[in-house]
């Protein structure tokens, strides 16, 4: 059975070129970057390297990239270590209701635990966030603003620049999560002005296991994890040295293939919204119409009158990998807090599917993908009861 | 390593029973795509209160239709009395098991076959024991769907 994998924004595999250059870090250059004999340098060095890659992808300094555990310690990071740096100048951070779990649980923890406030910016229908209203939540207690570069579910990409520029008029921090921009969209934090980012490898070809966060020179917060003098003293911990070596080739490569990269995207994922659009009825695309506004590779789409998790699981029985925003996806009963964000209905959230495409996608993939979703579409249909006469 | 059992994945990916029955004795429906599943049954009911045929369909994720095919099978051949007593655990019981998580998908199928029973017996003004009490609209918007524990 063939296998398509259409979930390119949940994780990509690792290139084999990235797995090259790790292996040499498990085996011969397996030596703890703090020691200061030959072979501690010598992983050392590889530490340097991929810093320069990584600092090369995004326009920044290397001295400005940290190296942490994943995407989510970063934004973890950023959040209570902001809140923990400014206590005496405020108490209020500014967000959207349509962030990564990772920034939106760590405010409610800081709310719930530190006495911080919260305000979590609505968007519009397309998901995005209106730099006017964000300048209207700004109090004098407000210290950081978070918001994330590009949405996860829906694809938005969020006017950044404008968003920053906001922050920096009012001499506010600006924190974004870039985990799903990174490699999809060209980023110069330089020109975006944004004083901190959060990265992660998995979403970038890269391994699992290991993130990255963007400081400007001149942002100070305490370190999150102590316990040593790794990372210029900001993050302690024995160094992911071949994580973080693979996150360096993986950012190599996402900079000298962004281009054919975003092309290819945007190509397949107009084919497969093309074609969905020419075969299946009762369709509805979420997120920006404006195919430019948003992820190069994610399409949002719900199917009326049937349910996100039996398309997942009849399209896996296919071969076919997809998510769903559905509450009855598996792990949790919670509906997607960004489709409700962008006020789709109840009933429309339940029969949703991201699909997102990605390099190792192929037109024939596609092909085989919209036909599975075609019979699947029909099988459940027939099975429902609902045909869109009752109101629904 | 998959979701669901095998059982329950067969149920789900070749559901027994689907479809409308014609002039049914009595039609149950319960839930709503709003609440993220909604099952519809009918049922045909002999002389001697004997359930002869059963069929439904449903909007709902995997077990919801798994639990839809497995209960239907299970009360053809009942009598109306047996198939009041088909309850969203024997169902499970059946199907060999459910994620815990997904547990409350199976009352669905409890209920909307309470509700085809109801109806065939408003229609024909008969009584069950096994209906003492129970009022079908009443339960429609029970909150069967948040009875799950908490994460963390």
């Amino acid at each position: 059975m063939r296998e398509v994998y259409l979930d390119y924004s949940a994780t990509t595999p690792a290139k084999e070129e990235v797995v090259r250059e790790m292996i040499p870090y498990y085996t011969k250059l397996y030596g703890n970057p703090s020691s200061l004999y030959g072979p501690g340098l010598e992983a050392k060095e590889g530490l340097t390297k991929a810093r320069q890659q990584l600092a090369d992808l995004i326009g920044a300094d290397p001295k400005e990239i940290i190296f942490t555990s994943c995407g989510t310690e970063a934004d973890n990071w950023v959040l209570e270590g902001i809140a923990d740096q400014l206590k005496k100048k405020g108490n209020h951070i500014i967000t959207t209701s349509i962030e990564h779990h990772a920034i939106l649980h760590t405010c409610m923890y800081l709310q719930k635990y530190h006495g911080m406030e919260v305000t979590y910016l609505d968007v519009d229908e397309e998901g995005f966030v209106s730099p006017e209203a964000l300048e209207a939540a700004i109090t004098d207690k407000t210290i950081l603003i978070s918001i994330m570069m590009v949405n996860n579910e829906i694809g938005t990409v969020e006017p950044i620049k404008e968003l920053a520029a906001v922050a920096k008029k009012h001499g506010i921090l600006f924190h974004t999560d870039a985990v799903q921009a990174l490699g999809n969209l060209p980023i110069d934090v330089k020109d975006l002005g944004v004083d901190l980012l959060s990265m992660s490898a998995h979403k970038i070809y890269g391994p699992k296991g290991i993130g990255a966060l963007y400081k400007r020179k001149g942002v100070n917060m305490p370190s999150f994890v102590h316990g040593g003098a790794q990372e210029n003293r900001k993050r302690a911990g024995t160094e992911n040295t071949a994580g973080i070596v693979g996150f360096g080739k993986a950012a190599e490569l996402a900079r000298v293939n962004l281009d054919d990269h975003i092309a290819h995207s945007r190509e397949l994922r107009q084919y497969l919204w093309d074609q969905i659009r020419d075969k299946i009825d009762h369709v509805r695309l979420n997120g920006p119409a404006d195919f430019d506004k948003r992820h190069p590779a994610n399409l949002n789409v719900s199917f009326s009158y049937i349910e996100g998790e039996s398309i997942l699981l009849l399209l896996d029985a296919a071969g076919v990998s997809v998510s769903t925003g559905s509450a009855c996806s598996s792990g949790s009963l919670d509906i997607s807090h960004v489709l409700s964000s962008i006020k789709v209905p109840m009933e429309v959230i339940n029969g949703t599917v991201r699909f997102t495409v990605g390099d190792f996608t192929s037109k024939e993939d596609i092909d085989y993908a919209v036909e599975a979703l075609v019979k699947v579409v029909d099988t459940l249909r027939r099975v429902s009861p609902v045909t869109g006469k009752e109101g629904w | 390593m998959a979701l669901y059992n095998d059982k329950v994945m067969d149920h789900f990916l070749n559901p027994h029973n689907v479809g409308e029955i014609e002039e049914p004795s009595g039609k149950g429906i319960y839930g709503s795509p709003v609440c993220g599943d909604m099952m519809m049954v009918t049922i045909d009911v002999d002389d001697n209160d004997v359930i002869t045929d059963a069929k439904f369909k449903t909007y709902g994720c995997g077990s919801a239709i798994a639990s839809s095919s497995m209960a239907t099978d299970m009360i053809i051949g009942m009598t109306v009395e047996e198939a009041l007593t088909v309850s969203n655990k024997k169902i499970v019981e059946e199907l060999g098991g459910l994620p815990a998580i997904k547990i409350h998908c199976s009352v669905l199928a409890e209920h909307a076959i309470k509700n085809a029973i109801w109806n065939y017996a408003e229609k024909n003004g008969k009584h069950y024991a096994g209906l003492e009490g129970y009022n079908p609209t009443e339960d429609s918007e029970e909150d069967d769907h948040h009875d799950i524990p908490e994460e963390e």
